[in-house]
């Protein structure tokens, strides 16, 4: 699999380090309660289709990006820097 | 009919005339005391368990494809009751107790082989962390054995004891573990469930979770919908889905995880041998291909294949380790599909539908514990209550913090184990 890092263009997988579901791009205000901070660290949708995902170009230009791909055909579909991400 | 050797030798006499199918294959009755999704190890087990533990027989196991097409056909076969913390530990134990009867409680050859798991130890630190697991393991009634570098050379001649970066301080021998025929197991809690009455029906997804006031009240299938009193969600790596069908969002991420077989060859190693520093594992089947594997591909992913980096990081570390099998040929590689839990323990647990349970969260080591996550997701549907092995197994320790079962210390978080 490679991934299309905006600055870098299509890197192969092993330059990143995979973080999880960009679900973590939204974290709780810190006084949120207890379900809100689960939801934020545990709880996944998990989808079998198309999933965006957060990605860190370790070994290349070390910016984080979010990646649509598909969790079935491992098809990528886009990505973009997570500055550029609306919250 | 039993099976026994005086068998084997008549149905070959009689030209094997006498062998019939070995489970019926029912339609759907409308109506099931307990409908359990998922026919993999887990399901099955908790099937059988059910019928004869508890003697509730008016069961049904719905399966989408076929039975034991799922992770319980694909893993990498090994068994054993090495764990460290209060929570697993019990619950492995229980389980491995369970394998040693079981192809006696089964009436089935499952192929159990006791030949012994091994963990080499490569620094002084990684053999005092293997010396308090091994006093674990005692503690909990099971057995350990602290080997030296001698002492696995005479077991394990094949390995590189002095590979520069990884020479081999020693190991942790647990005698009473092993391999299993992974099919087999299926198929013998299959034959057994079905033999105490449970219907076995494949082809058989379920797409829907009927809920009414808060209570389950059946399912929808692609061969129509089935009422059920009570319903077990034990589906492994598609957990979310089918647990999305009853409104709930899980603690779970599906990852990919590979294994790989070599040609056969003669018998040249008769334990299991792992090799956690390289994150690596390898043992040799009955039928003499090598069978081995490694770490998660380490992405969400419902592929069910592998990628190719984790594939070269898996046969570099088997030349690391062994550089002789280099010389055999990669026959195949495949992928499971695994639940993978925050703290990379399982869930076996109620749910907020009263009726509806939920086991999932195996990760990558869900078959050594077919025979203990049957028995007590079986008795929780029974009784309601949690069985005592695996009464820590708690759905809501995530959202609470209390009781996590971080077996690797790594932190409870997904991208760790
Ligand atoms: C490569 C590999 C190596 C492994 N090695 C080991 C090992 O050495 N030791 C160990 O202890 N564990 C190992 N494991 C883990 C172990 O195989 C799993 O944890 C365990 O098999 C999961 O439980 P199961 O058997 O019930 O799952 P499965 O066999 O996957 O059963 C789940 C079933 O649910 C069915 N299903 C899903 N959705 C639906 C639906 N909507 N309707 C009806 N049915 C549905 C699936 O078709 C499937 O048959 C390994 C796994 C893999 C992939
Ligand atoms: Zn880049």
């Amino acid at each position: 699999m490679r991934l299309p890092c905006p600055l870098c263009g299509d890197r192969d997988r092993r330059e990143f380090y995979y973080q999880g579901a960009a679900v973590t791009l939204n974290r709780p205000a810190p006084e949120a309660d207890a379900d809100a901070w689960d939801a934020y660290l545990h709880l996944r949708d998990n989808p079998a289709g198309e999933t965006r995902d957060l990605w860190y170009h370790e070994a290349g230009c070390g910016a984080w990006i979010m990646v649509t791909r598909n969790t079935l055909t491992h098809e990528v579909l886009g990505a973009e820097l997570i500055e550029g991400v609306p919250a | 009919m039993g099976y026994s050797g005086f068998r084997v030798i008549r149905e070959g006499l009689r030209r094997r005339t006498g062998w019939t199918p070995v489970w019926r294959d029912p339609a759907p009755q409308s109506e099931y005391d307990v409908v359990i999704i998922g026919g993999g190890g887990h399901g099955l087990s908790t099937a059988y368990y059910l019928a004869k533990e508890h003697g509730i027989t008016n069961v049904a196991v719905l399966e989408k494809g076929y039975l034991g097409g799922g992770n319980v056909g694909r893993n990498t076969t090994i068994v054993r009751a090495n764990y460290l913390l209060p929570g697993n530990s019990e619950f492995y134990s229980h389980s491995l107790k369970l394998w040693e009867g079981m192809e006696q409680d089964l009436n089935y050859n499952t192929m159990m082989s006791q030949r012994g798991v091994l963990s080499l130890v490569h620094s002084d630190g990684q053999r005092d962390a293997f010396v308090r697991r091994g006093n674990m393991m005692i503690s909990q009634g099971d057995d350990a054995e602290l080997l030296d570098r001698e002492g696995v050379r005479a077991l394990v001649p094949l390995i590189d004891f002095d590979n520069p970066r990884f020479p081999v301080y020693g190991g942790l021998l647990h005698r009473r573990g092993g391999t299993a025929r992974h099919d087999a197991v299926a198929w013998g809690y299959a034959r057994a469930a079905d033999r105490r009455g449970v219907d076995l029906i494949q082809n058989c997804e379920v797409t829907g979770i009927d809920i009414e006031g808060g209570a389950v009240r059946g399912v929808q299938t692609t061969r129509g919908p089935i009422r059920a009193k009570k319903v077990a969600i034990v589906v492994a790596g598609r957990s979310s889905q089918v647990a999305a069908m009853a409104g709930m969002r899980l603690p779970i991420e599906s990852h990919v995880l590979q294994a790989f077989v070599s040609e056969g060859l003669k018998p040249i190693l008769d334990t299991v041998v792992s090799f956690g520093m390289g994150h690596f594992y390898i043992s040799q089947s009955d039928k003499g291909g090598l069978v081995f594997g490694g770490d998660l591909d380490f992405y969400a992913s419902y592929a069910g294949r592998g990628n190719l980096p984790m594939a070269e990081h898996v046969m570099e570390a088997a030349m690391t380790l062994m550089p002789a099998i280099g010389k055999a040929r990669v026959l195949r590689s495949w992928g499971g599909i695994m639940d993978m839990s925050p703290d990379g323990s399982p869930i076996i647990d109620t749910t907020d539908t009263a009726g509806l349970f939920l086991n999932c969260g195996w990760c990558y080591g869900g078959f050594k514990a077919v025979p203990a996550s049957g028995f007590a997701t079986a008795h929780l549907i029974a009784t309601g209550q949690p069985h005592a092995p695996a009464a820590r197994f708690r759905l809501d320790r995530f959202r609470t913090g209390r009781g996590l079962l971080d077996e690797e210390g790594t932190g409870s978080q997904h991208n760790l184990h």
